[in-house]
């Protein structure tokens, strides 16, 4: 057999628990960490005589995510009821959306990739649909039996589904790390993946290089971090080529990743998947969206990370690999442009290096978020403005925000003042060492006016150290050239 | 007030004998509660009997009433279907499954009826998870109609239609999926109104067929139902297709009018008196019946419900889809019966649904699981739907020349115990006439019209149109103005 140019194809379910404070269907907290089965209600354990009644908040949220991936608000979406017996799913039916999604036809563009090879890409998202969530299974903690814990039973899930339009697991972990940054950004989902909010499925296949058909896929359940999920789709991948490189066929499967093993296994094939029994819930009413509820819901939404990667490289001159960095999340967005705010547009770049560069190496060292972060946007602000304007040095800068970062000073002039950081940029008070340094060097002088331009550094060289680093570099520099140019 | 007259009194009456002081609360329910021990061995119309709450719940009462300003209702003896929820009284919808179960909370219903003050004095048998028409699939054993013991109750509410034909309560709670409050209200010849679907909350109703299910009365009187509904209507939040509109006081419309029905224009369905399986002095009691509503100035006329013969196999087909999914919840996890030795999961929930639910419970699920499973969902379920939205159809336009219609409630009187329960399709077949109502979600009741020869009580329904109780009830009431079917006591 001639050896073959495979495509990867992946489409990704992924499934974001929503920030309401109560679950779809009841009045029960949705909190995390609770006491097992503290936070279950006669409604979440499916009491005879129970009823569910929707959650206003978890459609707004769905909602919000339609319009912010530019889809399709259905005015008239339907639950259903999928059958099937699990002990943790407490009304042996899961009561989700399956003819009719509230959402449906939206894109995400994402960004894959980084430098030269860095291209964007627009994944098409056939639709998201309200549900709720399953209890738990706990087979560890008991011997010989399992224990069952409802508190999640009835959180409100979102699951959002997208096409088939991913060509390599750099695309899919892009594409999940974009839709994770959107549901924080837009509020819609913590996206704490340890604790099991934003879950991905994915669904992988192969087909040769040119085939237009769809070859068959493997689902891989329930990966919880981007690592996993890289690693999963890379493992099944090659799996599946070399299965049919063999002469061997993939057969429909949901699997697993065991992440210790790094592989995939399978949990049940195609002949033993269920028969769930879709039909519409009679307990519930068809739900019924107005499209002014849609428009006050859209006047109230953020400017989306697109459209603000957008602004940062055309208005604020930032490139797209910078401008990608400062709106991986809301937060870090919010600092950066509450730091331009502050010292204004023009240095808006030299701000985003500061937050990039060295405060993010920080936060990342102390393993803060940027919402813990000691050192203010006012502070990025004022330090970028005092080496802006000459008052600092770089290096001067680099102490300033030492300061800050330890709580030794909270205001950046007065660390200035107090480690005697000024600059001197005053000629007269700089002439006399620039003459020192002229008198004291005439080799280098000599190799200067030669047209050696990198003699000129050993000068400033030495009326920086003769200043004890309190001269303004730049200054010198022009002084002296001024004088031996003279 | 001595039990007799418990017996033979409206609720109307025992209200004012409660007003006027001429009897108190705890009589009234220590009466009901001896009646009703009495006639269990004989009836088996209670499930449970909670005399001790009670009489707490009737001292209570007593007690409010000396505080003065308290509702009609006030310390008027009833009994819920055990399907209700009851906090804390175990509700056990008739089913071994829930044999032992106690719910935490109480039902809307019951809710309502005990902030009016009525006393509930127990739980009534039914039919397992309200699927029957006779009440003899009952984990606890079938009730018995008070007019002869050797028949049937009707179901599925058959303990209520008992427990108030026998004289123990003047009213009883009851729930209409297909006919399970008319139907046993003919056979034990008292009266019964299942209201609109949507009118009366779900809440605490344990679920048979959601989009069917509607929670009803059963009275010896037209008035004494109208009485009992009013409390129990109004929008419940907590039921999604609860209707968001106040309760309308049927009685008040009912004591303004001068009895005549004069312009009322009653429907006689011409395919309903054409069914094959219509007993003949049914069909003449409620002709005769027709003649008194005609006597009383109402008019009739000739009307058609052309799908009428194919409500019972839509309904047998919608109805077991939703139980289906319904009754998946009593898998053995976390509340009721549990098969007591199994291997292995699946071994669990095999056993204890095996042995947790009845034959009539099982054929259901069987029948809901296939109509509902991939590749037939299209030909039955979907199929069953159209049917449906075809026969709410009919009656719309049949309402386009009538302002009731007037029916049989059952084509027959109460058969003898055992004689149908081999044979679901011919206990199914009872429900033509009731049927109907629910798949259209329209209000309608039953009211005695008659006897056949053997001394049965027949009853006579009608049935109108989307929210029109106030004018059933008005129609019932100036029948029984002017008849007297309604006050006939079995000879117990």
């Amino acid at each position: 057999m001639n050896r073959t140019d495979w495509e990867t194809v992946i489409g990704l379910e992924i499934h974001a628990q929503l920030t309401t404070r109560s679950k779809i269907f009841s009045g029960a907290s949705t909190a995390f960490g609770a006491e097992p089965n503290r936070q279950a209600c006669a409604i979440d354990v499916a009491l005879p005589g129970t009823l569910p009644v929707l959650n206003r908040g978890a459609v707004e949220r769905a909602i919000r995510l339609g319009l912010a991936i530019e889809a399709e608000i259905a005015e008239r979406s339907v639950f259903a009821r999928k059958n099937y017996f699990y002990p943790d799913l407490p009304k042996g039916y899961q009561i989700s959306q399956y003819e009719l999604p509230v959402v449906k036809n939206g894109t995400l563009t994402i960004q894959v990739g980084e430098g030269e090879s860095a291209y964007e890409k627009t994944v098409r998202i056939t639709r998201a649909h309200l549900e709720e969530d399953a209890g738990k299974s706990l087979h560890e903690d008991f011997h010989g039996m399992t224990g069952i814990d409802l508190n999640r039973a009835g959180t409100p899930l979102l699951e959002i589904v997208s096409e088939p339009d991913m060509r390599s697991a750099e695309e899919a972990v892009a594409y999940a790390r974009a839709l994770h940054t959107l549901v924080r950004w837009i509020g819609v989902c913590d996206g704490n993946m340890q604790e099991g909010s934003f879950r991905i499925d994915a669904n992988v296949s192969v087909r040769p290089k040119g085939e237009t058909r769809l070859g068959t896929r493997r689902e891989i359940k329930n990966l919880n971090s981007f690592r996993f999920l890289q690693q999963a789709i890379d493992y099944e991948v090659r799996w599946q080529i070399e299965t049919l490189e063999e002469g061997g066929t993939v057969q429909q499967a949901t699997v697993l990743f065991d992440p210790e093993r790094g592989e995939t296994r399978v949990m049940r094939t195609k002949e033993d998947a269920h028969d769930y029994r879709y039909f519409p819930d009679p307990d519930l009413l068809p739900l019924v969206i107005d499209r002014a509820w849609i428009e006050e819901i859209r006047a109230n939404l953020p400017e989306l990370p697109q459209a603000l990667r957008r602004r940062l490289v055309d208005e604020h001159g930032l490139t797209r690999y910078d401008a990608n960095l400062l709106t991986a999340s809301k937060e870090l967005a919010d600092y950066y442009l509450a730091a331009v705010a502050a010292a204004g547009q023009a240095i808006a770049k030299p701000c985003a290096n500061w937050i990039l560069g060295e405060l993010a190496a920080k936060l990342n060292r102390a393993e803060l978020d940027i919402g813990e972060s000691p050192v203010r946007p006012e502070h990025i602000a004022a330090l970028v403005q005092r080496v802006h304007d000459g008052t600092i040095s770089h290096a001067g800068a680099k102490k300033v925000f030492e300061a800050l970062w330890t709580g030794e000073g909270t205001d950046v002039d007065a660390i200035i003042e107090a480690q005697g950081l000024k600059q001197v940029s005053d000629e007269s008070a700089l002439e006399a060492l620039v003459d020192a340094a002229i008198a004291g060097n005439p080799k280098s002088v000599e190799e200067f006016r030669a047209g050696k331009e990198k003699a000129l550094n050993a000068l400033v060289g030495q009326v920086m150290k003769a200043s004890r680093g309190a001269a303004n570099p730049q200054r010198v520099t022009e002084l002296l050239r001024r004088k031996l140019t003279a | 007030m001595s039990a007799e007259r418990l017996l033979t009194s409206s609720l109307r009456e025992l209200a004012a004998a409660l007003s006027e002081g001429r009897t108190r609360a705890e009589a009234l329910a220590d009466a009901a509660l001896e009646r009703a021990q009495s006639l269990q061995e004989r009836l088996n119309a209670f499930i449970t009997l909670t005399s001790e709450a009670a009489r707490a719940a009737a001292r209570a009462a007593d007690e409010r009433r000396r505080g003065g300003n308290v509702s009609l209702l006030s310390g008027i003896p009833l009994a819920h279907k055990d399907l209700f929820c009851t906090r804390g009284v175990r509700t056990t919808a008739a089913s071994r499954m829930l044999a032992e179960f106690v719910p935490p909370y109480d039902a809307f219903v019951v809710e309502r009826l005990a902030q009016a003050g009525a006393v509930s004095i127990g739980k009534t048998n039914l039919d397992e998870f309200a699927m029957g028409s006779a009440n003899e699939h009952s984990h606890f054993g079938p009730c018995r109609n008070p007019w002869d013991t050797s028949r049937i109750a009707g179901g599925s509410s058959g303990g209520s239609a008992a427990a108030v034909a026998a004289g123990i309560v003047p009213v009883a709670t009851g729930t209409d999926t297909g006919g399970s409050v008319r139907q046993p209200a003919a056979m034990c010849g008292v009266t019964g109104i299942k209201p609109s679907y949507g009118r009366v909350s779900r809440y605490g109703i344990i679920a048979y067929a959601s989009s069917l299910d509607q929670a009803g009365v059963i009275a010896r009187s037209a008035e004494d139902c109208a009485l009992a509904l009013t409390a129990i209507e109004g929008f419940d939040p907590r039921d999604s297709t609860s209707l968001d509109r106040p309760a309308e006081d049927h009685a008040a419309a009912l004591a303004a009018t001068d009895g005549r029905l004069d312009g009322l224009r009653l429907g006689l369905p011409r395919e309903f008196f054409a069914v094959e399986g219509l007993d003949a002095d049914v069909r003449r009691a409620v002709e005769a019946a027709a003649r008194t509503y005609e006597s009383l100035g109402a008019r009739l006329v000739d009307v058609s419900l052309p799908r009428a013969e194919l409500a019972i196999p839509a309904y047998y087909v919608i109805a077991p889809a939703e139980a289906s999914s319904n009754l998946a919840r009593y898998d053995g996890v976390r509340y009721g019966y549990r098969a007591p030795d199994y291997a292995d999961l699946d071994d669990m929930y095999r056993k204890t649904r095996a042995q947790g639910f009845g034959d009539e419970v099982k054929r259901r699920i069987l029948v809901g699981t296939y109509v509902l499973s991939h590749g037939y969902y299209d030909a039955y379920y979907l199929q069953a739907q159209k049917l449906r939205r075809l026969i709410a159809e009919d009656y719309r336009q049949a309402f386009d020349s009538c302002d009731l219609i007037l029916a049989p409630t059952a084509p027959t009187t109460a058969w003898r115990l055992g004689e149908k329960d081999q044979d679901p399709v011919q206990e199914y077949l009872q429900d033509i006439y009731t049927i109907g109502a629910n798949l259209a979600g329209l209000p309608a009741l039953s009211h005695p019209c008659g006897f056949d020869a053997a001394g049965l009580p027949i009853g006579c329904q009608l049935i109108g149109p989307y929210l029109a109780e106030t004018r059933l009830l008005l129609a019932a009431h100036a029948f029984q103005e002017k008849t007297d079917w309604h006050r006939q006591l079995p000879p117990l």
